[in-house]
């Protein structure tokens, strides 16, 4: 969106010092209440985060490669398939996009200085990197196998003393969690800049709004389940074990009252990145903004009760399981709402294939594969012949790394200008971005046969019949790593020798891009009025 | 526009800014409220399996202490409200003296909450080897106290940060900082304290009230 009185009669921008060279020391840059800052403190994180949690794939699918196990045994695979999942999904998907991209874009696209409370944001950040630290300790030194979802009485009964160690870990990074949702939704609510309405917002703002809603809502949950947990262990009590009396189900219940929504967690933010970058590369306004806008909005709300169908095979009555069935395909409509508006959107627009937009259309096309074997899942006859096999880890890899990596990925390029002040190297980018779209689809691809084929997962080995798909499997997943380290490489390079970025590369509209590249410190010398809606390009010609 | 040392650069005033923090702290209750949902609701699910179980350990509950305590709860939730409306006015006096007093009632829960606990762990009524208690299911007894410690546990180490949020108001106030266009800080720590205090009200009728009567 255009704003009046922003860019006109600034001042020379270097005489403004960018949020980068305001001081250089290193307590500048811990003690900081920037959100741009502390946005850098958590890409720095998740960017180490998720490098340990692909080491740990990379040596799944090594192992995967021959029927008897290659290189681990039974045990140390279990426990290298917790720590690729908790670390996975606590220290990178959860927090991926919104802490970092949301943190940075948030007040940058309300028009505001900051967020509502700086010093909260902080503290978030240090609440993840000790969760992080605590989480990696004990799953490396300890002994955790139970997989990143801590069944009862897997966790309580057979577990060692590790097992409080990491789910305290998880506990403390619920609370960063909780704090960056608090903060996002009151900063969305109170910060927004002159004459930026609700239907004025940036779709992304909208996103995460949604996003934080189950942050704030769903997390609390895990953290007390994870309390209970931790505390059956060292009274030996009964509330989830049942040795003791408890109800393992209610574990599982009380576990995916927060898991499914994080799920949504983990997608929300990613759909609002696409959302803002194909209207950017189709040079045409969003299609449908209202039904995306209410589609996030219905994909939080309905999230929260589809939980059960997580348990169609663990002793849920029938009519839960009908109940919760029917639920989880309602809940695919906003989902199908969206990709129509993306095509829509797509449709007689002036396409260019700049990176960005490759991972977009990338994340148009795995979403589409992940959410629709999702509806298969959801079937309850279906379910019972695909649960915990290979299917499921398809189906949800499509949507978090085919879909939400991808989602980051794209975000990463698109708005590397803004954040670094310099331009990336085009055509790598594009090598990368279309390499691992192909990786992606040879590792994950497979699985769904594998898993239609009956070969369970969370098992160190298999049936020598099923050899070649995993082998296959296992070869893309070596083409997968090499494309995820590509952009490590040169993105590094052009910090120092890229070239030096306008404050509009793109000719995007919205806020962001009004302010120079990289932003200075108070992010808008004025704040800005706004007074046109989102994605204002012209109409195209016919 | 003079510029208040509190007001942060975000704001543009610091009613937006004092606004802005109350939304923030309904925000956090929300967040409380899911996260003592968890325990309510294992609680309702064990009371639900074993209802004769639970309500005889209940039973064994010190109402006497108990009652005490939601009445001086209830009562500092009275002096917190007042120091809402002194701190509007921006009567850095009485917000101080009305906060003391709820401070110290907040302190008199907790000594008497510890003579409780004290008296319970003599009963045996610690979940663990040495539990013991004399009712037909002394199973579910136990998982009934096992709840018993973790929620009023949590209550009151609630407590105990809302009487370091409070004592620290007081001092500010007893320092002069609030006046009629700043006073937020009162107004956001006395949400918190009636919160918590809601929070007692669901527990004691849960946990002293279950086995007794007719």
């Amino acid at each position: 969106m255009t704003s009046v009185s922003v860019t006109d009669d600034l001042p020379d921008p270097s005489t403004r010092a960018s949020y980068l060279t305001n001081g250089a020391t290193l307590a500048s840059w811990l003690l900081t209440r920037d959100h741009k800052r502390i946005a850098i403190l958590y890409f720095i994180s998740i960017t180490a985060f998720f490098f340990v949690g692909g080491a740990a794939a990379a040596l799944i699918r090594i192992n995967l490669l021959t029927p008897d196990g290659t290189i681990l045994d039974a045990e140390t695979y279990n426990r290298t398939f917790t720590l690729h999942g908790v670390v996975m999904v606590w220290l990178f998907l959860v927090p991926s996009v919104p802490t970092t991209f949301g943190n940075f874009m948030l007040p940058l696209m309300l028009g505001a200085r900051d967020l509502a409370f700086p010093r909260l944001n902080l503290l978030s950040w240090y609440l993840f990197i000790a969760s992080g630290i605590i989480v990696l300790a004990g799953l490396v030194i300890g002994s955790v196998d139970t997989g990143w979802t801590f069944y009862e009485p897997l966790s309580s009964g057979y577990s060692s003393g590790a097992l409080v160690v990491v789910v305290g870990g998880i506990f403390i990074n619920g609370f960063s969690s909780i704090l960056t949702g608090l903060n996002f939704v009151v900063t969305i609510h109170r910060l927004r800049a002159p004459g930026l309405t609700w239907y004025r917002l940036p779709v992304f703002c909208w996103s995460l709004y949604s996003t934080s809603l189950i942050l704030m809502l769903a997390t609390p949950v895990l953290a007390v389940t994870l309390f209970l947990v931790a505390a059956e262990h060292f009274f030996h009590l009964g509330v989830f074990d049942p040795a003791y009396g408890g109800d393992p189900l209610l574990f599982q219940h009380m576990f995916w009252f927060y898991s499914h929504p994080a799920v949504y967690i983990m997608i929300l933010p990613g759909m609002g990145v696409i959302t803002e970058i194909i209207p950017v590369f189709a040079r045409k306004k969003i299609f449908g903004y209202k039904f995306i806008v209410w589609s996030s909005v219905a994909i939080a709300v309905i999230g929260f009760v589809v939980w059960g169908h997580h348990m169609f095979v663990a002793g849920e009555s029938i009519y839960a399981a009908m109940v919760f069935s029917f639920l989880s395909f309602v809940v695919a409509v906003p989902s199908a709402i969206k990709v129509f508006n993306w095509l829509a959107t797509l449709h007689k627009g002036t396409i260019s294939f700049d990176a960005p937009m490759l991972y977009a259309l990338g994340f148009i096309l795995l979403f589409t594969i992940g959410g629709l074997t999702g509806l298969f899942l959801a079937t309850l006859a279906y379910d019972v012949h695909a649960t915990a096999t290979y299917f499921v880890v398809a189906h949800f890899h499509y949507v978090m790394v085919g879909g939400m990596v991808s989602a980051y990925f794209a975000a990463l390029h698109y708005w590397w200008p803004k954040i670094t002040g310099r331009l990336y190297p085009e055509s790598w980018a594009r090598f990368a971005a279309v390499l691992i779209f192909f990786g992606f689809n040879v590792t994950f691809f497979p699985q769904f046969i594998l898993g239609y084929l009956g070969m369970p997962r969370r098992y160190h080995a298999y049936s020598p019949e099923l050899q070649v798909w995993n082998v296959l499997s296992s070869a893309g997943s070596s083409i997968l790593a090499v494309a995820y380290l590509l952009p490590l490489f040169y993105l590094t390079w052009s910090l120092v020798r890229g070239q030096r970025a306008p404050a509009n590369p793109w000719e995007a509209t919205g806020l962001e891009w009004t302010v120079p590249s990289p932003p200075p410190t108070e992010n808008f010398e004025r704040t800005p009025v706004v007074t046109e809606d989102p994605y204002n390009y012209p109409e195209p010609v016919e | 526009m003079t510029t208040h040392e509190a007001l942060g650069e975000q704001y543009p005033d610091l009613a937006h800014q004092g606004e802005t923090a109350e939304f923030g702290m309904w925000a956090f209750i929300a967040t409380e409220v899911l996260f003592l949902g968890g325990l309510f609701a294992a609680y309702t699910f064990y009371r639900y399996l074993h209802p004769a179980g639970v309500a005889e350990a209940a039973a064994h509950t010190k109402i006497i202490i108990g009652s005490a305590n939601t009445a001086i709860l209830l009562t500092s939730s009275f002096f917190m409200s007042w120091a809402s409306l002194a701190a509007r006015a921006g009567d850095n006096r009485v917000v101080f003296r009305v906060m003391a007093v709820a401070a110290v009632l907040g302190v008199a829960f907790v000594v008497l909450k510890g003579i409780e606990y004290t008296e319970e762990i003599g009963e045996h009524l610690w979940p663990g080897p040495s539990f013991h208690i004399e009712t037909a299911e002394p199973k579910a007894g136990e998982v009934f106290y096992f709840l018993y410690w973790l929620m009023t546990g949590i209550h009151a180490l609630h407590l105990m940060i809302g009487i370091g949020a409070v004592a620290t108001i007081a001092w500010r106030a007893r320092r002069g900082d609030f006046s009629p266009v700043y006073h937020s800080p009162v107004r956001v720590v006395s949400l918190y304290w009636h919160f918590v205090d809601v929070v007692w009200i669901f527990l004691f009728a849960l946990i002293y009230l279950p086995g007794r009567g007719p």
